[in-house]
Order: C-alpha cells, then structure tokens, then sequence
C-alpha cells in the first residue's frame, strides 16, 4: 500500500522534473536566440568595413572622430550628416536630430545604428564620447569664455 | 593629522573585525560565553571606529584637506559645501569608506537587537557579518584605500563627478542603495549561522524576513530614485535603459521579492527550506557582484578592470561566498528536506511556487544579458552590448505572468480550497480586467501588451480592494464595529499581509504608469528663434530667450520657454545645460512640467553662441508621476508590514480562516505545527 504510494509519488516527481527541465530547456534556446538577434557590435569604421556583406543591416555602435570640414547640418529640417574615421577608414554617417552641444569637428562620437546598402551610416543615437577620465576644459573651450554674450546684465539668475 | 586619524581607525577596525570572527566561532564550539561577548564587542567597536573614520572623511572633504588622496581626487574649493560632504560617495574608495560604515552600523545593530537569542546561531551570525565587515576593511586599508597622503598637497582640486553635483537626488540614491546593498548581508548572516549552528526550525526565519523586508524597502525606493535621477537628469526622456549599473541593483531586488514570498511558504507549510536560503544566499552575491560591476570599471571594458586591482578582490570574495554558501547548503541538504507536499494546483503555495519560478527567470535573465558582454569579450575580444529590445523582450511575458500572479494569488487559499469559493472571490478580478482591458482597446490603443498591463492592473487593484473590503466587512459582522474602526483595526491588527497588499498596489500604480508612458509617448523636436515654438500635443512650447550665468561650480546656459495650450500660457520651463569646469562637456538639466496624468519634458540640446536660436526636444509621457508615486506606496506598504507588531491580537478560528487568520507575525510554532503535521498526513 505505502510502496504502491511511494512509486506513484515517485513517478509524479519525475514527470515534475521532466516538466521543469523542457521549461528551463525553451527558456535557455530564447534566451540564445534572443541575445544573438539583440547583440550590439562595438566597431570603428575599419572593423565594420571589414565585414563585408555582414556589416550591413545589424545594429553597430560605431566609434570615431568627426572628420573636420564635413559636418553638414541643416537646422530647420534637424538633418545632419558628417564624416566618421578611424585614421584610417571613413564613414558617412547621416542622423536626424539634433547633435549634443558639444558636437563639433574632430570630437570622439559614437553612433547607434545600422550601416545600409547605400553606404551610408543610418544612425538613431549619437553620442559624443564620454571619458570617465575628467579634464579640465583648455582656455578656448572655457563655456563662460565662450557664451560669455548670453551673460545676463545683473548677473542673470 | 585628520587623515592619519582617519586611516588609523580603518587600520585597527580590520584585526578587530578578525579578532571578532575568530572569538565568536570559538566562543561557540567551546563553550565561552566570555569570547562571544568579547566578539560583540568587536561589533561595537568596529561601528565606532568606522564612524570616525567616515567623519574624518566628511571633515577632510569639507575643509578642502587636499593631502588626502581622495579629497585631493573629488574636492575642490568651488564645490559647495553641502556637495563637497556628499562627495563622500562619488568616487570609488569614499564609496566603500562609506558601504563599511553602512555595514558595521547594520552589524552592531544586528548584534545589539538579538544577542543571546536564537542559541548558537546568533554568534556564528556575528562572525560572518564580521567576516564580510573584514573584505571591506582590508579594501579600504589596502587597494582602496581613501586615505594616501599626497605631499605636497596641491592648493585645489578637480571637483566631484558632475553628474553627482547635478541634481539632488545624488544625495538621496546612493545612501538609500548602500543601505539597501549592505542591508542585505544581514540575512545572509543570519541563514549562514542557522546552517552552521542546525538551528533550522522556523524562529530565525520570522527575524530574518523583517530585516529582508528592511533592506528590500531601502533598495526599492533606491531603485525608484535612480530611475527618477535618470529622468530627471540625462536628459533622454527615459528611466530605465538596461544599464549594467541598473540591472545590477535590480537583480538582488529580484531575487529577495523571490524570498519574501517563499518564505511565507515555509512560515506556513514548512515547504522550500533550501530554497529559501538559496535565495537570500543569492541575493547577497549579487550585491557584491553589483559592487564589483559598477566600482572595478569592468562594465567600460574587461581591460579597465585588469588595469585596477579592487577587480580581483571582489572576484576572489565572490568566489569565496559562493563556495562557503554552497558547502554550508550541501553539508545540510539531509536537515532541509521540505516536510510539507503540495495538496492541490489552486492553492496558494502553488502561486508562490509560480512567483519564485518567474523572479529566478526574472534574474537569471537580467544576469546573462548584463554579464554577456563582458565574457564575449574576455573569450572572444569582441566589443559587444546586448541591446535593450533583448530585455524588453525576454522580461515582458515574465512581469505580466506576474501580474497576473498577483490579481489572483491572493485570492487563493492555502492548502486546498473549494472550487466555488475560489470562483466565487475571482469574480471582482476577472471583471476589472475585462472591463479595463476591453475599453483601453476600444477607446486607447491597439498595443496589446498595454492592454493587458491596463487590465491585470486593474485586476490587481480591483482584487486588493476586495480583500480589504471583504476583511473590514467580516470584521464589522463578527465584532459590531464601524465600519472606519473596522478598518483601521483590520490594517494595524494584521500589518504585514496588509502592508503586503499595498505594496502590490504600488508596483500595479507603477506597472501602469511604465506601460502608459512607453506606449502613449509622444516626441517632437525643433531649432526655434525667439517667440517661435515647438508644438506638440495640444501644448505650444515658445522659446522667450537664451541666457546663461555664472555660478561658483558652473557655469549654466539656460532657456526660458513658455509653455502655451489654445494661445493662452499656462506654464514656465526653463530647461539649462549645466558647464562644471572639470568636465568640457555640459550635464543637460532637462525642465519637467509635472501633473498627475502626464508629463511635460523639455530638453535642451543646443543652442547659438549668440541666443540667436535653441534646439529643444520636448515630450508628452502620460503618467510619468504615477512610477514615482508607486514606488512610495511600495515603501509605505512595507515599512507598514514591519513595524513592530502589536501586543494585543485577535485570533479567529478556520471558520474565518483564510481571511483572518493570517497573523504570522506572532503566529509561533505551537500554532503552525498542527498544520505541518496536517500537510504531513495529506
């Protein structure tokens, strides 16, 4: 009777395992699946050329310095294209939106996007490159050098 | 001098801490009261100690002591003083200063509340709160140590990390984190010294909750304040990114909800004991595998953290944890066999059973996407970063499954329940999550993940309302009371499942004001002239001027908008870019006009040199105010549940069972037992 018990208990406990282990076993593939489709290359223009065919249409953070002279940007329609390179290979990079104030020739960017067929860098998120190393703005770039003009009489606020 | 004084505390707090280790579990196994009360001593002593090492710190950062190093790293005479005190947690060996400090007050407390209670436990609890108290001595004595002497002392210094003095909330996230983080060592003492000592029976386990429910409370609304300051400050209109410094604060908060639940499980049935300790286990490696994520650097690169040595501390410690933890679990694994079995799919004990499969997916999942990248590129030397849509896909079927767990679960009774009761208490539910879910798909949205988190908060809330209505009515019949007292005495009488329900309503109020935000989010972006505008909504935000000032820390370019609905103003912004001279590039300082069913954000992007034009980002987020809201109602509901319980309790027999005869907090084990022995019959 007791015995008879325990096997029914003891085959219950197996389906249990079996059923815990096929959950655990789809959530491990979506999870594979999921992280393979949702992984975001870091690159610099050189590595992603270097990819060839599988450079294009995959979400890349692309790093580099603005090209200086080639930053086109058209604030009514908030359009901006610019020229990203390495120091040895150049990429054009088109975004809509505004860039952060820093923004200008020369500076480390990063941008977020997906390189196209027509070999231009789509990009949705641009970033100017931040460093955790802090450093003292030079004098040419001190802010209240700067916009020293928007100064309020009085003092401002 | 101040210095020496500071670092010489932290110098003998280390042997105090060792000596403390040793006199405990020594005291225990011979038998020497004396040793075990010299170890508590060390306690004491280690929490005095810390705290004059910790305002020594303050003192050296408030009068510009720049011959400490790390006075000499984040101080500066143009910082303001209030922000130069609370530089103490801006950069990495302040911040452990002050997590030891944080730790040896929660230890002493610790020791002083429950000294000579729970027999052996209680010493072999003190060595290893003691023990974790050590790692971090030895950090601040050795590789991060905040006191190094810089001759000669250079006349100022760079400034704290402008994110840090930016906004308020940097004085408010970091204490609330570190006592949530640090809070979290003290369960994990408490079950290290049940396994050590066998004392595997239920009294500790009432002691442990409380402080998990302590530390949980101080984590939530430490989580809820990074995602405020996130808003609040970076200027991207968002909250929650799947930052690895996010995910490493959420995953021990997922990982204790988890125990918070199943440990009701085995106050009640006896069931899940290793569980349990898996998990509080497991949520206090997570927070030093949190620690280490965010203070080693290796979240920018593997490489940053090969260059630094605190790195190599915190893995070898990790690894330490683990292997103690786990050999103290295998060494028990015969002890904590569950006594109690499952009656019945629709109980309770199932729903908890569900609940802690989905909070363990919950994590594992946050952990392989935050840890992904940094093994990616120790293995293979790729840079990778796993994008967001991989967690908002791979969590979102989880949070609604618990959603739904949470309409229903506390309808469920323990045990075994009949059939038409359980109907019969789903009906309030079910009805609200038809109701609101088919009218936000006729009148809101065709997002169907929106309509279900309308819905199943809606249930959520529609249930708890039920609960407390159903508890004051019975009340009202058995004991002729009013209905206000009725109530009042129904919440205080049964704190914590009352406290427990309104923390459910907090995280539905905060379920609802994400999905709506995310989903009803409306964007538009523009480069205006003075008097010109950027519409959006019904809302016309006109630029009136850019200007700028100069303050001591900063230097601030601002915007004054007007915001206008139908022509007429209703409203000032004045959204500002924040210079700090240590940094060239500008903290943003987004304006936010705040109402209960939306927000208005406006962020400045740019501007001209000569306030000839602004670029503005502005955003219409329904709801926003109701993520915040919800957080403090988690808090208030949880702090509700822990306060200490009153003397006088009502008790009502199994005819009222499954709604008031909940009081766990005193519920002994002379009550419990018979139930145990019952689930052991069944």
């Amino acid at each position: 009777m007791s015995g008879q018990a325990k096997s029914g208990k003891g085959r219950r406990r197996i389906a249990v395992l079996v059923g815990v282990l096929m959950v655990l076993g789809a959530f491990g593939y979506l999870l594979y699946g999921g992280i393979g489709d949702n992984l975001v290359y870091f690159l610099t223009p050189t590595e992603l050329l270097a990819r060839g065919e599988s450079a294009y249409d995959a979400p890349v953070r692309l790093g580099g310095q603005v090209v200086p002279g080639t930053v086109q940007w058209d604030p009514d329609a908030l359009d901006l294209r610019f020229r990203l390179t390495d120091g040895a290979e150049i990429v054009e990079v088109h975004s809509t939106g505004a860039p952060p104030q820093m923004f200008r020739d020369g500076i480390g960017v990063v941008v977020e996007g997906r390189f196209t067929r027509s070999g231009v860098f789509e990009s949705t998120n641009l970033m100017v490159k931040h460093s955790n190393e802090y450093r003292a703005p030079h004098d040419m770039e001190k802010p209240e050098e700067m916009y020293r003009t928007l100064i309020r009489e009085g003092g401002g606020q | 001098m101040i210095r020496i004084v500071g670092y010489a505390a932290l110098v003998v707090a280390l042997p105090v801490a060792l000596w403390g280790v040793v006199t405990a579990v020594l005291g225990v196994r011979r038998r020497r009261p004396d040793l075990i009360r010299s170890a508590e001593s060390a306690a004491f002593v280690n929490f005095w100690l810390l705290t004059a090492s910790n305002l020594a710190m303050v003192y050296g950062l408030l009068a510009r002591d720049f011959s400490i190093s790390y006075v000499a790293r984040v101080g500066s005479w143009s910082t303001p003083n209030f922000i130069a005190a609370i530089s103490l947690w801006s950069a990495l060996e302040g911040s452990i200063l002050f997590w030891g400090w944080v730790l040896a007050t929660y230890t002493a407390l610790a020791v002083w509340l429950y000294r000579g209670r729970f027999g052996d436990l209680m010493p072999y609890a003190t060595a290893t709160m003691l023990g974790v108290g050590a790692f971090f001595y030895l950090l601040l004595v050795g590789p991060a140590n905040p006191f190094g002497l810089v001759s000669p002392a250079p006349p100022d210094g760079p400034g704290p990390n402008p994110l840090l003095q930016n906004h308020i909330l940097m004085a408010v996230h970091p204490p609330l984190l570190y006592l949530g983080y640090v809070g979290m060592t003290v369960p994990f003492a408490f079950a290290a010294g049940a396994l050590l000592s066998g004392r595997l029976d239920a009294e500790w386990i009432r002691a442990t909750r409380r402080w998990t429910v302590v530390a949980w409370t101080f984590l939530t609304l430490a989580i809820v304040a990074g995602m405020w300051w996130s808003y609040e400050v970076l200027g991207w209109g968002g909250y929650w990114a799947w930052d690895p410094v996010e995910n490493a604060s959420f995953m021990p908060w997922l990982t204790a909800t988890a125990y918070l639940h199943s440990t009701m499980v085995q106050e009640r049935r006896n069931m899940l004991r290793t569980w349990n300790l898996t998990l509080i286990m497991s949520t206090f490696v997570l927070t030093i595998l949190g620690t280490f994520l965010t203070r080693s650097g290796v979240i920018t690169s593997v490489h940053a953290f090969t260059e630094g040595t605190i790195g190599i501390y915190f893995l070898v410690f990790i690894a330490a944890v683990l292997l103690f933890s786990g050999v103290l679990l295998a060494g028990r694994a015969d002890e904590l066999k569950s006594v109690g079995t499952l009656d019945s799919p629709l109980s309770r004990e199932t729903v908890f059973l569900f609940n802690n499969l989905l909070f363990s997916a919950f994590t594992f999942t946050v952990l392989l996407g935050t840890l992904f990248p940094l093994v990616a590129e120790a293995l293979r030397g790729v840079r990778v970063s796993v994008g967001a849509p991989f967690f908002n896909r791979m969590t979102l079927p989880i949070a609604l499954a618990l959603l739904l767990l949470m309409a229903y679960g506390p309808l469920l009774p323990w045990r075994k329940g009949r059939r038409e009761d359980i109907l019969r208490r789903s009906i309030v539910p079910t009805v609200a999550l038809v109701v609101v879910g088919a009218a936000s798909l006729l009148f809101l949205t065709r997002n169907l993940t929106a309509v279900l988190v309308f819905g199943l908060c809606a249930a959520v809330l529609a249930a708890t309302a039920y609960e407390f209505v159903v508890g004051t009515r019975a009340r009202m019949r058995a004991k002729g009371e009013g209905a206000l007292v009725a109530f009042g005495r129904l919440v205080t009488g049964n704190r914590r499942r009352y406290g427990g329900y309104l923390a459910h309503v907090g995280i539905a109020l905060m379920a609802v004001g994400i999905a709506a935000s995310s989903t009803f989010k409306v964007e538009a972006e523009g480069t205006v002239r003075p008097g010109e505008g950027v519409a959006i909504g019904e809302y016309m935000v006109v630029l009136r001027e850019v200007w700028a000032a100069e303050e001591s820390h900063r230097f601030v370019v601002g915007a004054d908008l007007s915001v206008e609905r139908a022509g007429r103003e209703v409203g000032k912004l004045a959204p500002r870019l924040n210079f700090y001279r240590n940094q060239s590039e500008p903290i943003t300082t987004p304006a936010v006009r705040s109402r209960l069913d939306g927000d208005l954000y406006v962020n400045l992007m740019a501007f001209e040199r000569d306030g000839s034009s602004a670029t503005l980002r502005v955003l219409l987020e329904p709801l926003v105010p109701w993520i915040w809201i919800g957080g403090f109602v988690v808090a208030f509901g949880s702090f509700w549940a822990v306060l200490p319980p009153r003397r006088r309790r009502l008790r009502f027999d199994e005819a009222g069972g499954l709604l008031l005869d909940e009081s766990e907090d005193d519920v002994g084990p002379a009550v419990r037992a018979p139930a145990a022995a019952a689930g052991r019959g069944a």
